[in-house]
């Protein structure tokens, strides 16, 4: 693999880095610049990370070879420099994060980008860590991007300031604080026992730690694994999560959809690369750990959607609950429900996403007290208060084009996100649930946790579909008094646009299912991925 | 030197997660910046603990690898030093808007009961 194409596995993390550093250096009186800007670079990370899904398929005709494509940072070799490695699931997932920021950032155009200062920079600069996340080779170097990931959805949180993002926000970082102490406490023994941090270095070290040390490496992936649980959001460390979400301003929520996806993937990787099954004394360690707190998630995400009384929290639990079920599947292993779950996983955060998108427009006009602040005033006086004390200056009702039949788009988006999430057919979360149980059952036992399991991914779809038929009947299907809610073309067409990828995803269901099980086949072969990671070439030398 | 250094790490530890579950913002800040100290001694020690023994080797001759202090968890600790410094920073600026926009400074941003 030569020339620039080589250069484009960089290109995610750092298109968004350089665009939100021009961005920075207009105040936020460029909203036109700044909306352009930060759109034309999401658009075009949808276009790298295709560039890259077609990169790790193999080429014939361009050379290219499939398989784990890996870059050295400054041309050091691994392990001593920091490498990124593009494989089929980081390339997937990718794709998942573009997607998801395109719609996000196209809908918070319809008012939401003004509620606060810096937002475009803060979207991107989250975008930015979620990709680096997924692209890293390292395991300090993912803490790194760990961080910025963090501290630019700390940012986001507080978008539209209000006393209820303050205040959850303040529980919100101290969580994410204390779970990245954890982090480095894990890194830390992981390196005391195995000396490298690179993971596909560490893969290769870890078949030969000696029995003494066992304990000690177990222990310090437990920890690790721990920081990473309370990002996916595993009972009992997921309290914050319902709140904190139901508190963000909705693109931003939708956009927190993919966030604890990057806590299960890490989880996929390290239990793939380090914990599989030929890694020695450590193998499957976790696994049965995973399963049942997986199993507990998934009962408590149930209970509070039955239990919410708003959507945006029913959501939050849904979040719950797809994170338990992907734990869950985790757990058990296998290359065909690894597949499934990877399935399972792009289809549920794509609905969630949509699902965020959907609530604010329904719940507009329900009156609620809890109902949060678009606008509110600044908390500081300095700078931010001339782009605030602008969008006063504008006409109150710029939604952009309002369109007609209002209930019956936002009636038939919330049905169609209520069969995504319950798990309904046709669509393409009721194929991804029943990909789960398919392969569960290819199983060569069945034991009773796996009955536990298929009881809890059905009964979970019932209680999801149980709470949006009432909260469709409260909210859109009941004639009211007051008027429809206003909704302009911006909010509907990326709602719409997402739905449409996932009746994509039912209508390629074949393909898709296929390269799912070809990114399951890649992960239970970590020795492709230590030995790409090894034998890479550096550049302007030939192999 | 090592049971300096681990009761160093355990105190630390100690004060940090205690003041972390007080009911007062700048009780928990403290103790997040307690829990990153320790967390900092922690990771230089995980390079193993070596007096008199410089991390860089020099450029002449081919260097005796055992004569050399491990470089990277000193690396890795000025990185943690700096992110745990900015977060905390931050997490300062919204104890401030909490404490203006409720006017407690209980972690609710309201007063439990009694």
């Amino acid at each position: 693999m030569t020339g620039w194409i080589s250069h484009l596995i960089i290109a995610p993390i750092l298109l968004p880095l350089l665009v939100t550093a021009i961005m920075l250096t207009y105040d936020d009186r460029h909203r036109t610049l700044k909306r352009v800007l930060s759109l034309s670079a999401a658009a075009a990370l949808i276009g790298i990370s295709a560039t890259l899904l077609w990169m790790v398929g193999g080429s014939e005709a361009a050379g290219i070879p499939p398989g784990p494509h890996v870059y050295l940072l400054g041309n050091w070799p691994a392990p001593f420099g920091i490498v990124l490695v593009v494989d089929r699931l980081s390339a997937m997932l990718l794709m998942l994060t573009s997607v998801i920021g395109f719609m996000a950032l196209f809908y918070s155009f319809a008012r939401w980008d003004k509620a606060g200062p810096r937002f475009y920079a803060l979207f991107l600069l989250l975008m930015m860590g979620v990709n680096g996340a997924f692209l890293t080779g390292d395991i300090f170097n993912l803490f790194v991007f760990f961080e910025v990931l963090l501290a630019a959805s700390y940012g986001l949180i507080l978008h539209g300031a209000g006393v209820t993002r303050t205040s959850v926000s303040l529980h919100y970082i101290t969580i994410n604080i204390a779970a990245s102490l954890l982090f480095l406490i894990g890194v830390a023994m992981l390196y005391a026992v195995t000396g490298t941090l690179n993971m596909a270095d560490l893969a290769s070290r870890i078949t030969v730690v000696p029995q003494e040390d066992l304990a000690l490496l177990e222990a310090g992936a437990a920890i690790l694994g721990v920081a990473f649980l309370v990002k996916a959001g595993i009972w009992p460390l997921c309290f914050w999560l319902p709140r904190t979400y139901g508190a963000a301003a909705p693109p931003v929520a939708a956009l927190f959809a993919i966030m604890t996806k990057v806590g299960i993937y890490i989880i996929l990787r390290l239990n793939s690369l380090l914990f599989g099954a030929d890694a020695g004394g450590a193998a499957d360690f976790a696994d049965d750990g995973l399963i049942y707190a997986g199993l507990a998630t998934m009962a408590f995400g149930t209970l509070g959607i039955l239990a919410a009384r708003q959507l945006t929290r029913v959501a939050g639990y849904y979040v719950l609950v797809s994170s338990g079920t992907l734990l869950a599947a985790i757990g058990f292993g296998g290359q065909a429900i690894v597949a499934a779950l990877l399935f399972y996983l792009v289809s549920s955060t794509l609905a969630v996403a949509a699902f965020y998108l959907v609530i604010e427009p329904v719940e507009r006009n329900a009156g609620d007290e809890d109902r949060l602040e678009g606008v509110s005033e600044p908390v500081f006086e300095d700078e931010y208060t001339g782009a605030l004390a602008m969008t006063e200056d504008e006409p109150e009702d710029e939604t952009g084009v309002v369109i007609p039949g209002t209930i019956a788009i936002l009636g038939g988006s919330l049905i169609f996100c209520a069969l995504l999430l319950s798990g309904l057919p046709p669509l393409s979360g009721f194929i991804a649930k029943f990909a789960i149980i398919d392969a569960l059952f290819q199983a060569p036992s069945i034991p009773p946790t796996t009955w536990v399991f298929i009881g809890l991914i059905i009964l979970s779809g019932l209680g999801s579909m149980i709470a949006m038929t009432r909260a469709g009947i409260d909210l859109l299907w009941t004639p009211a008094e007051e008027a429809p809610p206003r909704l302009s073309v911006i909010e509907v067409v990326p709602i719409w646009l997402i739905l449409s990828v996932c009746l994509g995803l039912m209508l390629g269901a074949g393909p898709i299912m296929r390269y799912m099980e070809a990114t399951s086949a890649s992960l239970h072969d970590p020795a492709s991925y230590v030995y790409a990671v090894g034998t890479a070439p550096l550049a302007g030398r030939t192999p | 030197m090592e049971i300096i250094l681990s009761l160093a790490i355990g105190i630390l530890t100690a004060s940090g997660l205690w003041l972390l579950f007080r009911p007062r913002t700048f009780q928990v800040i403290l103790g997040l910046s307690l829990l990153s100290y320790a967390v900092n001694l922690f990771i230089v020690s995980s390079g193993r603990l070596r007096t008199d023994a410089p991390p860089i080797v020099g450029k002449s001759g081919t260097p005796d690898v055992s004569a050399f202090a491990d470089p990277l968890p000193q690396a890795l600790v000025l990185t943690a030093i700096v992110i745990s410094f900015a977060t905390t920073a931050l997490l300062l600026v919204v104890l401030i808007a909490s404490r203006g926009l409720t006017g407690t400074d209980h972690v609710d941003g309201e007063e439990g009961d009694p």
